[in-house]
């Protein structure tokens, strides 16, 4: 039985939706990027599975640029959590309500 | 082509400030925002499309372009005393901002959905690390982290929302996705979807009601020129692209969407404003106030057409001047550190410094939307357009909730001349920068209040452009 | 019949890794699982035809990010962290809730709206070969990859301005 465009969207609506909820569970600011990384990454699959179905190019360079900007994100947002734990030696998000959340 | 060139000289301005001496900095900047001005104007009317139907440089996209080098320009103004007062001067700070407002522009500008999220990227990425730039205090870093973790939430969805429609129609490019919607009409519920989180992205950004989570702490936490210049710019161009994306192509599924806006709009004018009254700090309440607006310009939104949309961009501008005024206000009575933002240091300002408090009741009066001043005018344009459409419930609701902002506006004016000063208030160091500031905004307000004609068919005429 | 089950074992990878991400409680373990999950899905991208994507998720992502990742965990020496299960009640209810409705209304939607025939069987320039898009990428989305330059400049900016020990 032959794997057909709506396995892959189901899949990666699968992997998205788990990110999602791992944003929203885990306290942990590095844990949470790493949760977001996920969802972009059902995002890609997205993008590769209607590229291919339609045979067209510009799926993959969607794929591309979304890479380039998941690696500058997670940089600055790392760069921003080593800030803040310079000033407070924890990352999680429970103690960090100076301002009321 | 000239876009680009535009874009470079901001780049080129951004390798020379990287290097430049500290002082001479911020004039170069300056002097940089303002060719890149005088550039736009030189293009008002033609309509060019570059780079393969990528982008266009056309009235609209100038128009909020104009919009945000002004905004630019008064903001660099506004926070050079503010960095040397709190020791972070660094060169850096000039050009993350001038990557900000050319993330702005190229949001504005673009026709394709790659462009618009690549320029929401630049924007946001250089947002954040300004909004978290004086690295020591505290609240900046945390403000910084909790903008990060729910704009790149945001983007997560509006990218996916990107990946169905493209599944769907075929391609990203928001002239060929009209062309996709004319041919079938109904293209199935996987690219409703597909809008619903493209909507919910922009949501985020636009930080209405449901969304609107991270606006407070990261506003009140991030240094105020900062501040300013968050709760106008990236809020504008947001909506640039949301009105491109959703008039044009979107227009034939305009049902759906518009029911969805109008309840997002009356939610945030109405939370928005209720829950500022009870902000003892200063940017905490202009913080409310700003999402209380980003309501606001939902109004227009649904009520989209032709006087739907010119409303809108007269409402950004008006609003844009009204805030920046307001924050050069605060600016030049905080002092160093976090002292100097709690709403009642305001006491007596009317005796200690008359001509603060008179700038200060002015934008006030102009952001609660009463006569004389610009706010008024945007709002009655707006709410005119609402009741045109035939939105009469949304504009009862508009003009209620305007009602309460009065409130919490108006209460700062009543402190500053109705008590006396509480304690002795020390000598606000009326420095240059956020004086001139203070001094344009207050003209523009005024300005766009009296005689409002000129700049509305202004903003028609780049309407037609779209 | 191959794909089918070269298909089935990917996904299976991939989700196993998803939820080992979001469960674990020592953050090493998670982006370990994060870089078994990446190679799941290049592994997918190879299946659909896209090698040149696959190899890219591979080097760039697996590859630069994650050690990013690991070598940020180990700079701050995170320990383990309590039962995830004290976060307050609220927060982890509604994450659930919207995660559920988002998943079946996608799932529900795609099924029924099941592309025809299996992606992947593509002739002529396969387009996930580097040439193909290449050839694209530098002809009518020159204006995009120059955007992207920018912002990895703005990123490395923003970078150094946040991390760097003295800035004087």
């Amino acid at each position: 039985m032959t794997i057909t465009l709506s396995h892959y969207l189901v899949l990666a609506a699968a992997l998205f939706v788990i990110g999602l909820v791992g944003v929203f569970i885990r306290r942990n600011a590095i844990t949470i990027l790493m949760c977001i990384e996920l969802m972009l990454n059902a995002v890609n699959l997205t993008f590769i599975a209607f590229a291919s179905h339609m045979n067209a190019v510009d799926g993959l360079i969607f794929v591309f640029f979304v890479i380039t900007v998941a690696a500058a994100e997670v940089a600055v947002g790392l760069a921003i959590v080593i800030a803040l734990f310079r000033n407070r030696d924890t990352v999680n998000l429970d103690e960090l309500n100076l301002m009321r959340w | 082509l000239t876009l680009t060139i535009v874009a470079l000289i901001v780049l080129v301005l951004d390798l020379v400030a990287g290097r430049g001496r500290k002082g001479a900095l911020a004039a170069i900047a300056v002097v940089g925002t303002l060719l890149a001005l005088g550039w736009s104007v030189s293009l008002w009317g033609e309509r060019l499309v570059a780079y393969g139907g990528m982008v266009v440089a056309d009235n609209y996209s100038l128009f909020f372009n104009i919009a945000f080098l002004a905004i630019t320009v008064l903001t660099i103004l506004l926070s050079t005393s503010y960095l040397r007062r709190e020791e972070a001067d660094l060169s850096e700070y000039y050009v993350l901002l001038l990557f900000c407002t050319l993330g702005m522009m190229l949001m504005a500008k673009g026709l394709d959905l790659i462009v618009i999220f690549l320029g929401l990227e630049i924007l946001s990425i250089s947002n954040y690390v300004l909004a978290g730039f004086l690295r020591t205090r505290l609240q900046s870093n945390e403000s910084a982290l909790k903008y990060f973790l729910l704009g790149s939430f945001s983007s997560a969805f509006f990218l996916y929302g990107i990946a169905l429609i493209y599944g769907t129609t075929g391609s990203t490019n928001l002239g060929r996705i009209a062309q996709a919607l004319q041919a079938n009409r109904d293209p199935g519920p996987l690219f409703q979807v597909g809008m619903a989180l493209l909507l919910v992205g922009f949501a985020f950004k636009v930080a209405s009601v449901p969304f609107h989570m991270w606006t407070p702490d990261a506003y009140e936490g991030a240094p105020t020129p900062i501040t300013a210049y968050m709760s106008v710019g990236p809020k504008a161009a947001a909506f640039a692209a949301f009105l491109r994306v959703f008039s044009q192509p979107l227009a034939a599924m305009q049902g759906e969407w518009a029911v969805v806006l109008w309840v997002l709009a009356a939610l945030t004018m109405t939370v928005g404003n209720v829950v500022a009254i009870a902000q003892p700090n200063i940017k905490r309440m202009l913080a409310y106030s700003s999402i209380a607006h980003a309501g606001y310009l939902l109004v227009p939104m649904v009520a989209s057409g032709e006087l739907g949309t010119s409303s809108l961009l007269f409402y950004v501008l008006a609003y844009a001047f009204t805030t920046l005024g307001a924050f050069a206000v605060v600016i030049l009575l905080s002092r160093k550190g976090e002292a100097g933002y709690e709403i009642a240091g305001y006491a007596g300002l009317g005796y200690t410094h008359p001509v603060l408090a008179l700038a200060m009741t002015l934008f006030m009066l102009s952001l609660g939307g009463i006569p004389p001043t610009a706010g008024f005018v945007a709002k009655f344009y707006i709410f005119s357009a609402a009741v045109k459409a035939g939105y009469i419930w949304l504009t009862v609701i508009g003009v209620l909730t305007s009602a309460v902002s009065l409130y919490y506006y108006l209460r700062i004016v009543v402190l500053m001349y109705m008590r006396e000063p509480a304690e002795e208030s020390s000598a606000a160091t009326l420095t240059a920068g956020p004086l001139v500031t203070l001094a344009i905004a207050a003209f523009a307000v005024l300005l766009m209040g009296l005689f409002p004609g000129s700049i509305f068919t202004l903003a028609q005429s780049s309407v037609f452009g779209l | 019949m191959f794909t089918a089950f070269v298909f089935y074992l990917f996904a299976a990878v991939a989700l196993a890794g998803a939820l080992f991400v979001v469960l674990q409680r020592n953050p090493v373990y998670s982006a370990l699982a994060l870089i078994l999950t990446l190679f799941a899905v290049s592994g997918l991208f190879f299946l659909l035809n896209t090698p040149f994507i696959g190899i890219l998720q591979i080097l760039v992502y697996a590859g630069a990010i994650m050690v990013l990742y690991l070598f940020v965990i180990m700079l701050l020496n995170l320990s383990r962290e309590e039962s995830i299960l004290r976060a307050h009640r609220l927060q982890r209810v509604v994450g659930t809730l919207l995660g559920g409705l988002l998943l079946v209304v996608v799932a529900a939607v795609a099924i029924r709206q099941a592309g025809p025939g299996a992606p992947g069987s593509v002739p002529g320039a396969a387009p996930g070969t580097a040439e193909a898009v290449g050839r694209a990428l530098f002809s009518d989305f020159l204006f995009p990859f120059e955007m992207a330059s920018i912002l990895l400049l703005a990123a490395i900016v923003g970078a150094i301005v946040m991390a760097k020990e003295d800035l004087r």
